[in-house]
């Protein structure tokens, strides 16, 4: 069957998706997409977290033809849809602490980078998509909040303290420039 | 595999009654498990997602008619005050990603023992609104378990709500698990009182074939309540009659041993649960009666 939905903004189209395919399949296999990582498909890790009409939900657990017409962003267009939220801050060419190239990051990105919460990234996609929502609900979340709204996501290399140090990071930035 | 798209209720209820074998599909929790595993490979998967009717409730006087696809999200939020159980419940499932997607309705159709909503279902008193292109019939939430993950609907049948009772005091949730998110529960138990009917309710998760109420330890709790003039002086329970009433829960398990727990431990944590739960909503009850009587 045919599926057509907007991703990152943008109209797509996919031809000859299996009538249970996954959203993840559809993204990475046919839309060009990997950044959605394909882990446990069966909503246990997260790593494949985007969102469906605004929605955080794992794209393994949506069929393909759920998503006719509907809206998904996956962490390919978290600092597009950034850049929209906040027009005037600018994601693209700023530059991190340590003077990385961080061109067209959003900022939870960006704090990701910096605060050194990102090991081997497999788990980074999910809980970039993960932490921006969170974000985008709670400007000042409690650390019962953030590890409340990461839950979902699980990072093998147990690199949380540092996943959480991000999420605060990304916070308190938000909070300087209000 | 067929992909149907049904656009409104009827619709839904028309595809259902064509093709019997479809697999109704809403938040994908389970169904797009076992299809990405390849465990199953329905000739017909039906999707519900289209059908707004489903994501609706209505609190009424007496019940909330729950929509089947509301997703546990929107009752932690919306309907903690009615429903304090089963938004309790909703709260241990999964992760917020999967309580955006999943729902009471999904639990139900899976009927797995271990599914979350069903011992506040039964602690609240609800029944499923089953309906049919013959139409629509009410199932008490009690007979809807008929076996692992089997449940009373008709080959033709779709979920189109759940009539969970408003609460009338407190309700209780709890759940044995290795963590505090993503966990199947080991076993579970949900706890109702009811003053207005001087009842209390009970459901037991994942420590039998099928969701079920304690009925020997509610029977006894009733009776106890009852005679010792509970409910009017709001007393403290006495220890060996909530340890009896643990023990009695206990005894109505019949459960298993799985990679999850044993059998031995099910029931023993049964008991523990039951104690609990019955003493932190009786000190609500309790709270609830004093502020009551010194205004």
């Amino acid at each position: 069957m045919r599926v057509n939905c907007t991703v990152n903004g943008r109209p797509r189209e996919a031809d000859d998706v299996w009538e249970g395919e996954s959203l993840l399949y559809v993204l990475r296999e046919r839309l060009g997409l990997p950044g959605s990582k394909n882990a446990c498909e069966q909503g246990e890790c997260g790593s494949c977290t985007v969102r469906l009409d605004g929605e955080l939900v794992c794209a393994c657990l949506v069929a393909a033809g759920q998503a006719e017409g509907r809206e998904v962003v996956t962490v390919e267009g978290l600092a597009e849809l950034a850049a929209q939220r906040a027009p005037d801050a600018g994601a693209a060419g700023d530059q991190g602490r340590d003077g990385a190239q961080t061109a067209g990051l959003s900022p939870v990105q960006r704090a990701f980078v910096d605060a050194g919460a990102v090991q081997c990234g497999f788990c980074t996609p999910g809980l970039l998509v993960a932490a921006d929502d969170l974000l985008a609900r709670v400007p000042d979340p409690s650390d019962a909040d953030i590890r409340e709204a990461l839950s979902g996501n699980l990072c093998r290399c147990t690199g949380y303290e540092k996943i959480l140090d991000a999420v605060r990071l990304a916070a308190a930035r938000a909070g300087e420039t209000v | 595999m067929d992909f149907l798209r049904p656009g409104t209720w009827e619709e839904a209820l028309a595809a259902k009654a064509e093709h019997p074998s479809a697999v109704p599909l809403a938040g994908g929790t389970d169904v797009m498990v076992e299809i990405n595993f390849d465990h199953r490979r329905p000739e017909y998967l039906l999707d519900l997602n289209r059908i707004g009717d489903l994501y609706e409730w209505e609190v009424g006087e007496r019940d909330v008619r729950l929509g089947a696809s509301v997703p546990y999200t929107r009752i932690m939020e919306n309907l903690r005050g009615p429903l304090p159980g089963l938004a309790l419940a909703a709260h241990t499932v999964g992760s917020p990603q999967i309580r955006n997607r999943g729902s009471v309705g999904g639990n139900l159709g899976a009927a797995s023992p271990a599914g979350d909503s069903h011992p506040a279902l039964l602690a609240a008193g609800a029944e499923v609104e089953a309906e049919s292109v013959r139409g629509t019939r009410l199932i008490p939430v009690e007979r809807f378990y008929t076996g692992v993950k089997r449940n009373a609907l008709e080959p033709d049948e779709l979920i189109r709500a759940v009539r969970v009772r408003k609460a009338d005091g407190p309700q209780q949730f709890a759940k044995v698990g290795t963590r505090n998110a993503m966990v199947i529960a080991v076993c579970a138990f949900g706890l109702a009182l009811h003053p207005r009917a001087r009842a209390v309710r009970t459901g037991i998760g994942s420590a039998a074939p099928t969701p079920l109420r304690a009925r020997a330890a509610e029977e006894f709790l009733d009776a106890a309540l009852a005679e010792g003039g509970f409910w009017d002086s709001g007393r403290d329970l006495p220890p060996s009659l909530v340890r009896q009433f643990g023990e009695l829960a206990a005894g109505s398990c019949n459960p298993i041993d799985d990679v999850r727990g044993s059998a031995r431990y099910r029931r023993h944590a049964v008991g523990v649960m039951a104690r609990r739960t019955l003493g932190w909503a009786w000190d609500a009850y309790r709270g609830s009666e004093r502020t009551t009587r010194c205004a």
